[in-house]
């Protein structure tokens, strides 16, 4: 590379590498917290792109949302502002794993992040394209753009996102490129490699878009919204959208598509090994699902909208890295989709990503200081995911330069602990998804109780406003309250009282009986005993929600308590960093490099290790209490 | 640290086994030893015999003539370098080789060092340790038998199969919680049904196995009630000289119990013997009626002793009062001298209970009240899980949460509980399971290492 002429351009304590969904939670969460904070984007026309799929939340993901606005993030707001449909999944299930999905109008996410972002106050955004993270000591200085900027800084955070020596493939075409005709960075790439830095190469994958008019709908079965809108942000619940919901639409693949995929899967650059990078399993590409359950007729197709003010249709669930030819003539194969017209060619595309087991759970580098990682460069896919990580490390970056402690989320506090935790702990093979079933304690992590759960955590680290802390506080308050007061209210076993539950299909009372625990039986709830509570006070439907889950959950929720106590004595057995467990007799090969390699913070983070077994956790604390004793003893003597 | 021991019963026998474990294991056995062909010991020896001699090197004295093995670690019993020394049997001479081992480096074993390290290092589960510990221990061939076969595993394979139901269970609900857009096909509340009711049985079986495997360790409580005279005392001396005594452990705490061990046919009897009601003739009655009412209550086993010749007093109806409910068999003993009540009056005062007629003095029904103490024990279900005997106490305590939690599960099942409730149950039944076979780490884990194996003391 040809030396450039280079010159400072300016000071700052936070720069943010790349402005997706990680950066911009990184950028505002250090503004808020009183920051000067650069984020600096390849493009400003691709803040907050969803290069993928049009819509936020689902099952798991809809949790990080929750959770990223009880602590002051921005994602929640900014999709409650630009949502066109609005879901409520699993409904048919416990409160813990209702999820909530929405289809967002691209564009309009785009730009009312791009507002937020031009409107915070001690926030400067800015195009151009970080080639360099300047370091002295294991510490970051600065960076370097391609034009020869130098800014001075004290922290970074890298959330490249695909942009990190991008790599597209359409069929045997490939060349590189950003998500969706963006320019790659590959200097950074470069640089980061000459500083040491191990990346390997992930890869995803996005289906084709296509006109809307070119689509036969009647063939199709119409998914509207819900009727009852439930907002994102907990700053919005109550509050009355008004929008009219654009349906998405229902269709399926059928035998003969699958039969020109498997014609053409030599053609794959998935199959014909030109791409190393490793891809999602659970959101595979089409050639993947006809090769994996090749005894399915069809599989799935969802039609949605990818804005209102554009004729732009996605694909759902067949996302491909065929040559554009068999694209086009395989598309022409889904029911309703005969005569398809193609806007935007289905791609794969590779790109850099670090092992996340190099940082620290505040997504700090282990060694070298006041460096940080969020989103697709950790490993993880999705928006959701990536801006989680963000927020974690703005949060962490700001507290760093403040001098305070870090902010750290562990796996029976958060979604967003269990994902960081599970980043930095397990080597991640495949871009790594949020599930519920990642979760071992969410009964008590559900998406309703987010701000319960955390805002107070937001408000002391500066980021949460006095407006959502006090609103938290009530609704804190109100919750309580009415659970004391069902609790007193008592039903007599009067002839009107048991006609009324027979009606309901419920047993007859014999003794008199509280409505708290008339509630806990299944087949009934809060909001139909209103008849039997004549002076119920009017709340809102989410402190209803949770006084209704509160009671009736109450006995599972306390069974997850205990597991939590549980959990909890392992990770307060905190590990030495320094430790060497080459000098541990007993352990097993694997499980000394393993430990050696990620150093553990506690004896609970060991035992999630892959390749450390239990029995080498029994070593680990056999140990832990020998050395325990040993000093007792010196102590004494 | 290098520690050694002798590892054969002391007494009488052909060989004795010094056995040395530790990273010092071949330097001090090339200090004791000297080969008959081979200069010194070394790896290319490893688990190999080697002919040879112990020789007392500071007193240029021979001990004895050996063979000797060096067994390379990690592949040996505690997975670290290992000497074995078969010595002639003997107290002396094994005595005589293990001080010299001593001498020169090695630290005396702790009783189940070996097996400690074992573990320790990876070479046993906790399921296992906890057998050979037992084995140790074992006071019968068939209590024995039982904890060799945990050590082989039986019982982690079980719970490892109760655990994959449970497992499965879990996976199905997960994924119909995780992609419901996807056509999967849901967990229907049948399929989870089905699936409980099979995890429950299994867990009732090994749970049913659990009060023999506590028989065959710690013996077949037993107590036998009778009033002054009634022959008790022949009647112990009876069973103790037909079968081989195993312990005779008199606790110095209550003076007035006695306990015994007897082997018949492999079921370990502990015989409790209430001197309170044997030596009652100068002492208050109702102490002793009192103490035995509290042994009573322990007892998995009552053999309630009446004399056939003499009328039934109110000492006797009190005993008849103490059985009734009880696990028991009656002897009515000294049919050979004139009978004052019949055995079918007998029977109707007691009850559905088995009555044997004996005469102790002249050895007639000893042999009917063995084989009834042997029926009893093989009754019922218990014989079918041959393997896997619950003998643990442990075990049997996390078997009991393992029950209470599926049955929840069940019954949540029932109700229509969404399913990620119900799936909290499913997996403390998972996590209890996985304690037993060390797979779930727990606190109360380590505090049964410690507790077991005087780890650090």
């Amino acid at each position: 590379m040809k030396e450039i002429k280079t010159f400072i351009a300016g000071d700052y304590d936070v720069i943010v590498v790349g402005a997706g969904h990680a950066g911009i939670e990184a950028a505002l969460a250090s503004a808020r917290m009183g920051l000067n904070t650069m984020i600096m984007t390849m493009n400003l026309d691709s803040i907050a792109a969803l290069s993928c799929n049009p819509n936020i939340g689902g099952t798991g993901k809809g949790h990080l949302v929750r959770e990223i606005d009880a602590l002051g993030g921005e994602m929640a707001l900014n999709i409650d502002r630009s949502f066109i449909q609005s879901r409520m999944l699993n409904t048919s299930k416990g409160p813990a794993v209702h999820s909530l999905r929405v289809q967002a109008d691209k564009k309009k996410y785009h730009i009312e992040m791009k507002k937020v972002l031009e409107n915070e106050p001690n926030l400067t955004l800015r195009q151009g394209e970080i080639i360099d993270v300047l370091l002295e000591n294991d510490e970051v200085k600065g960076v370097l753009t391609r034009t020869g900027a130098v800014y001075n800084c004290k922290a970074v955070v890298l959330a490249t996102g695909t942009y990190l020596r991008g790599r597209v493939f359409i069929g045997e075409v490939n060349y590189e490129s950003g998500p969706d005709g963006m320019f790659p960075s590959i200097l950074l790439s470069d640089a980061l490699k000459e500083k040491g830095f191990k990346l390997r190469r992930l890869k995803t994958g996005t289906p084709a878009r296509v006109h809307r008019d070119s689509i036969d709908f009647s063939k199709m079965e119409i998914q509207p919204g819900d009727e009852e809108v439930i907002p994102f942000s907990f700053l919005n619940m109550g509050k009355d959208f008004n929008i009219k919901q654009e349906p998405c639409y229902l269709t399926y693949t059928t035998e003969k598509m699958h039969e020109i995929i498997r014609k053409n899967l030599h053609r794959s650059p998935m199959y014909s090994g030109e791409i190393d990078g490793v891809g999602p399993r659970y959101c595979p590409s089409i050639e993947d699902k006809i090769v994996r359950f090749a005894d399915k007729p069809k599989h799935q197709v969802f039609i949605e909208p990818e804005g209102l003010d554009t004729k732009e249709m996605y694909v759902q669930g067949v996302s491909s890295t065929l040559p554009e030819e068999v694209q086009l003539e395989m598309y022409k194969e889904i029911i309703g989709l005969e005569n398809v017209k193609f806007m935007r060619s289905a791609y794969a595309i590779e790109y850099d990503a670090i092992d996340a087991t190099i940082l620290k759970r505040t997504l700090e580098h282990k060694e070298i200081k006041n460096l940080f990682f969020a989103g697709q460069i950790n490993g993880s896919s999705g928006y959701e995911e990536a801006a989680a990580q963000g927020l974690i490390a703005g949060i962490n970056a700001a507290l760093n330069i403040k001098g305070e402690e870090p902010f750290i989320l562990d796996r029976s506090e958060a979604y967003i602990g269990v994902l960081i935790d599970d980043l930095v702990t397990k080597e991640t093979k495949e871009p790594y998804r949020m599930m519920t079933s990642r979760a071992e304690y969410r009964l008590t992590l559900r998406q309703d109780n987010a701000d319960l759960r955390l805002t107070e955590k937001g408000y002391k680290i500066g980021l949460v406003s006095e407006e959502r802390y006090r609103r938290t506080l009530e609704k804190k308050e109100a919750i309580e309250k009415e659970l004391e007061r069902l609790k007193k209210v008592q039903i007599n076993p009067t002839k009107e009282n048991n006609d009324f539950l027979e009606n309901l299909n419920s047993t007859p009372i014999k003794s008199p009986m509280s409505l708290y625990d008339l509630i806990k039986r299944p087949e009934l709830g809060y909001d139909m005993l209103q008849v039997l509570d004549p002076n119920r006070p009017e709340l809102l439907r989410e402190i209803r929600l949770q006084v209704e889950t509160e009671i009736k959950y109450e006995g599972y929720i306390k069974k997850q308590m205990m597991q939590i106590e549980q959990f909890k004595k392992l990770e307060n057995k905190k590990l030495d960093p320094d430790l060497d467990y080459n000098e541990i007799k007993g352990l097993s090969n694997e499980a000394k490099q393993k430990l050696n390699d990620i150093k553990p913070d506690s004896v609970g983070q060991a035992s999630r290790i892959s390749g450390v077994s239990p029995s080498d956790i029994n070593v680990l604390l056999i140990y832990l209490e020998l050395k325990r004793r040993e000093e007792r003893k010196e102590v004494n003597e | 640290m290098t520690i050694a021991a002798i590892s054969t019963a002391v007494g009488e026998a052909g060989i004795g086994i010094v056995r040395i474990s530790g990273s010092k294991s071949l330097e001090i056995a090339n200090k004791v030893f000297k080969g008959n062909k081979v200069e010194e010991l070394n790896v290319s020896h490893s688990k190999r015999l080697v002919y040879g001699y112990i020789i007392d090197r500071e007193n240029h004295k021979l001990v004895d003539e050996v063979l000797i093995s060096f067994m390379k670690g990690p592949y040996t019993y505690t997975r670290e370098d290992m000497v074995e020394i078969y010595c002639h049997g003997g107290i002396i001479s094994v005595r005589k080789v293990l001080d010299l081992v001593l001498k020169n480096g090695a630290r005396l074993a702790e009783p189940g060092e070996f097996t400690k390290r074992a573990f320790l290092n990876g070479r046993l589960d906790l399921s296992q340790a906890e057998a050979v510990i037992d084995m140790i221990r074992a006071k019968t061939d068939k209590s024995f038998e039982t904890s060799l076969n945990q050590l082989e595993g039986s019982i982690s394979n079980k719970i490892k199969e109760i655990r994959d139901i449970l497992l499965e269970m879990i996976a199905h609900v997960e994924v119909s919680i995780d992609f419901p857009d996807e056509d999967i096909e849901e967990v229907t509340y049948d399929e989870l049904e089905e699936s409980a009711i099979k995890v429950k049985d299994e867990i009732e079986k090994l749970l049913l196995t659990a009060d023999r495997g506590k028989i065959l360790r710690d013996g077949l409580n037993t107590v036998i009630l009778g009033k002054p005279n009634v022959g008790k005392s022949s009647l112990l001396n009876a069973i103790l000289r037909e079968n081989r005594a195993i312990v005779t452990d008199i606790p110095g705490t209550t003076r007035d119990i006695i306990e015994e061990y007897v082997n018949i046919d492999g079921i370990p009897l502990r015989i409790i013997d209430t001197a309170g009601i044997r030596d009652t003739e100068d002492i208050v009655e109702q102490i002793g009626v009192n103490k035995a009412k509290e042994t009573v209550e322990k007892a998995d086993l009552i053999i309630a002793v009446f004399d056939i010749s003499r009328e039934l007093t109110d000492e006797d109806y009190e005993i008849i009062d103490i059985v009734k409910d009880k696990k028991s068999i009656i002897l009515l003993n000294k049919i050979d001298l004139p009978n004052k009540f019949t055995k079918s009056y007998f029977q109707s005062i007691i009850g559905d209970k088995q009555i044997i007629e004996t005469s102790i003095a002249s050895k007639v029904g000893v042999d009917i009240l063995e084989k009834s103490i042997k029926d009893l024990f093989y009754s019922g279900e218990v014989e079918i899980y041959s393997d896997a005997v619950i003998t643990n106490v442990r075990h049997k305590n996390q078997l009991e949460k393992a029950l209470e939690n599926i049955n929840q599960a069940l019954d949540d099942i029932k109700n229509y509980v969404p399913i990620d409730c119900i799936e909290v149950d499913l997996k403390n039944c998972w996590e209890n399971l996985g304690e037993i076979s060390g797979d779930t780490i727990g606190e109360d884990i380590l505090d049964k290492i410690f507790a077991e194996f005087c780890i650090g003391k």
